[in-house]
């Protein structure tokens, strides 16, 4: 990862360094973003005050956050300082935020019965041993127990089976 | 002053026994412990998912059930540590040390049995405490105007975030984070709406439960898959004969317990230093104080009961600042103060005044489902070790279902099933940026409250900032915020880390598992 003996391009390879950069970018975004709202007086209080004295709170945080990173020691006492783990799993990432859109998706306007299997069933192909046949037996066990338990048993208003539904 | 407490001890046995109270305390315990037995679920996970089967109860019922859930998932996590040398919840780290070391001997089962009892004691005399210290505190915090609920919220808030684990600056960038998240929505006094982009589902704030079950639940999901090892099942065949302990490690095991209990309630005064620091301390001070300390870690008993006394002991002394000031400790406390907001409890001293049924009767309840967790555990230990062997391929998918479905019968709205998938993926950057979110939800769900005071405090104060260090009390809580703040800065420039902190934190179990889960922040405005 070092490219030179420049602090910067050292500081650069350390996680705290991002970390602190989306720390100064988030506080960044809330004040700007608060400063738009009335700020009042100290007596009296605007909404848009303490929005905007936490967001320049975290920017300065993030910056002492990114700091650390300069320290040889650091915050990582051995912890890994990539940003990405081992072996990314970018495919099982995507079938588990999938997962509830297509739980969104099929609950809207198909009911609770293809919600529920198609975010059981997505979420499960992201695990590298899956297979199709042991991904559908746990999809179907998941629906019929969780049917019967939040639809009939905690009546929880989502039609079962529906097409286009009143949404 | 002792016979009052007895009195309304009394009287909240007399809440927890109504029969359907001690029937959601039971279920509470049961599936707490079920599914805190489950590798990778913690106590956190474990309220977060249970949360949402709560919403359609009264108050009393839905609290105690969860206080349940708590306990047993706790102790559910036990059983893992000791069995699998898998600890789901950092308290629990230190069990493994010696708890393995037993269960590879044979002797797992004596080891469980050992811990069903410290437990009992640990959390008895957590109990016995919250009796009587709680009304003193109240008695002290009902003197107190906004500056000085500010400032001792500032103070919970900087000891949860640096004492608790990882970077303090890292914990304190997320507590503000938290905060902020709770100024989302429609602003209290002058009813303008913050940060919500045009999205009126944004109106009421963020979702407690989106925000619980996306940090704990989703994030957690996108960290543990693929990369959990097979599970070892090779020692986890434990039976019921196995768990009885023999005399001489009963009498073993006795002192450490009480020694254990103690260290864990010292620990619950300090605000800020949940169970896990309180486990640390235990397992410490009982090397030290051993005439043997080499042989701790190859399988010690004291090893193992005297942190998990302290654990419950420490979780019960949690409970006193979250229900007699409102002011949560962690993130799971901070999870059931938000469970009882959402069923409209406004916390803060007046509630033990208020809705004695609901602090009495949690008491109580404490007291019984403790018994019901020993008398659970018992027979049907088998079966939650048949259930450590459910591999994570099926746990994952189905736990992400419940999520979605939790989070959609918060509000019958599918707009909070993207905010928690939003939520899960920035939560899981965080992670891997090496932040802990946990004190994302300490911050949320006292910021409103906070912001609230904080004006007031102004208002009266005629913009005078300093009121905060010219009243005595509230003076007394800047001090020793700024106390705090110094010692970790002279910690840090010593190069030496605070002899609190767990020192190979990293060698066990990257982070609490995730479990807050459903918690309704916006119930609290309307209050």
């Amino acid at each position: 990862m070092r490219l030179s003996t420049s602090p910067i391009r050292e500081l650069m390879g350390k996680r705290d360094f991002y970390a602190g950069g989306l720390m100064v970018l988030l506080g960044l975004g809330i004040a700007l973003k608060g400063t738009t709202y009335r700020a009042g007086t100290l007596m009296h209080m605007g909404p848009g005050f303490l929005p905007t004295a936490l967001g320049i709170i975290l920017i300065l945080l993030g910056i002492a956050i990114a700091a650390t990173g300069f320290s040889s020691d650091g915050d990582g006492h051995g912890e890994d300082q990539s940003l990405l783990p081992e072996n990314p799993q970018w495919w099982a990432w995507f079938c588990i935020l999938m997962s509830p859109m297509a739980f969104i998706f099929f609950g809207r306007y198909f009911g609770m019965i293809p919600g529920t299997f198609a975010c059981v069933f997505i979420a499960a192909l992201g695990d590298k041993t899956a297979t199709w046949k042991g991904t559908i037996i746990l999809a179907t066990v998941v629906t019929i127990f969780g049917v019967a338990l939040f639809s009939y048993f905690l009546q929880v208003p989502m039609p079962i089976l529906t097409w286009r539904g009143e949404l | 002053m002792i016979g009052t407490a007895l009195t309304d001890l009394w009287y909240g046995f007399g809440v927890a026994f109504e029969p359907h109270n001690l029937v959601f305390c039971f279920i509470g315990v049961l599936v707490g412990n079920m599914v805190g037995v489950l590798p990778g679920m913690g106590p956190l996970a474990t309220i977060s998912i249970l949360l949402p089967l709560t919403f359609g109860m009264k108050p009393v019922a839905a609290i105690l059930m969860l206080g349940g859930v708590m306990y047993g998932a706790q102790y559910g996590g036990a059983i893992c540590s000791i069995l699998l040398n898998l600890p789901c919840h950092p308290p629990h780290a230190v069990t493994c040390l010696d708890g393995f070391p037993m269960t590879k001997q044979g002797r797992g089962g004596v080891a469980l049995g050992l811990t069903v009892f410290a437990s009992f004691v640990g959390a008895s005399w957590g109990i016995t405490e919250m009796i009587f210290l709680s009304p003193l505190l109240v008695k002290a915090a009902l003197q107190f105007g906004p500056a000085e609920v500010c400032s001792l919220m500032l103070l919970g808030l900087l000891a949860g975030s640096t004492l608790a684990r990882g970077s303090p600056i890292k914990g304190v960038a997320m507590t503000v984070l938290g905060l902020f998240l709770g100024s989302v929505g429609t602003d209290l006094e002058t009813g303008s709406e913050r940060y919500t982009f045009g999205m009126t589902e944004l109106d009421d704030g963020i979702e407690l439960i989106a925000l619980a079950l996306g940090l704990f639940g989703i994030a957690e999901f996108m960290n543990s898959v693929n990369q959990v090892a097979p599970i070892n099942t090779k020692y986890t065949n434990v039976g019921l004969k196995d768990m009885q302990p023999s005399k001489a490690e009963l009498k073993q095991a006795f002192f450490p317990m009480w020694r254990g209990t103690i260290v864990g309630s010292l620990c619950s005064l300090i605000p800020g230093t949940g169970p896990t620091i309180a486990s640390f301390v235990a397992y410490a001070t009982e090397k030290k104080i051993s005439k043997h300390p080499e042989k701790f870690g190859t399988g010690l008993i004291e090893g193992v009961v005297c942190p998990e006394a302290s654990t419950h002991s420490s979780v019960q002394g949690d409970f006193i600042p979250t229900m007699s000031l409102g002011i949560p400790g962690d993130a799971v406390m901070a999870l059931l103060l938000g469970a009882l907001m959402i069923q409209g409890i406004v916390p803060g001293p007046q509630l033990i005044s208020q809705h004695p049924d609901i602090f009495w009767g949690l008491v109580a309840s404490f007291w019984i489902g403790n018994i019901m967790l020993v008398v659970l555990n018992v027979p049907l230990i088998g079966i939650w070790v048949k259930m450590l062997a459910i591999p994570y391929r099926f746990l994952y998918p189905s736990a992400l279902f419940f999520v979605c479905i939790g989070v959609y019968a918060a509000n019958n709205d599918f707009f909070q099933v993207g905010e928690v998938a939003v939520i899960g993926l920035f939560g899981y950057v965080l992670l891997r940026l090496g932040f802990h979110p946990a004190p994302i939800l300490l911050g949320f769900v006292l910021g409103p409250r906070f912001e609230e005071n904080f004006r007031r405090a102004m208002l009266i104060s005629r913009g005078d900032i300093l009121v905060f260090v010219e009243r005595p009390i509230s003076a007394v809580f800047i001090g020793l915020c700024a106390l705090l703040i110094g010692s970790q800065i002279y910690f840090r420039l010593r190069g030496t880390k605070a002899d609190l902190e767990p020192a190979d934190e990293n060698a066990i179990g990257e982070h609490v598992p995730t479990e807050l889960a459903r918690q309704r922040v916006s119930a609290t405005p309307a209050e």
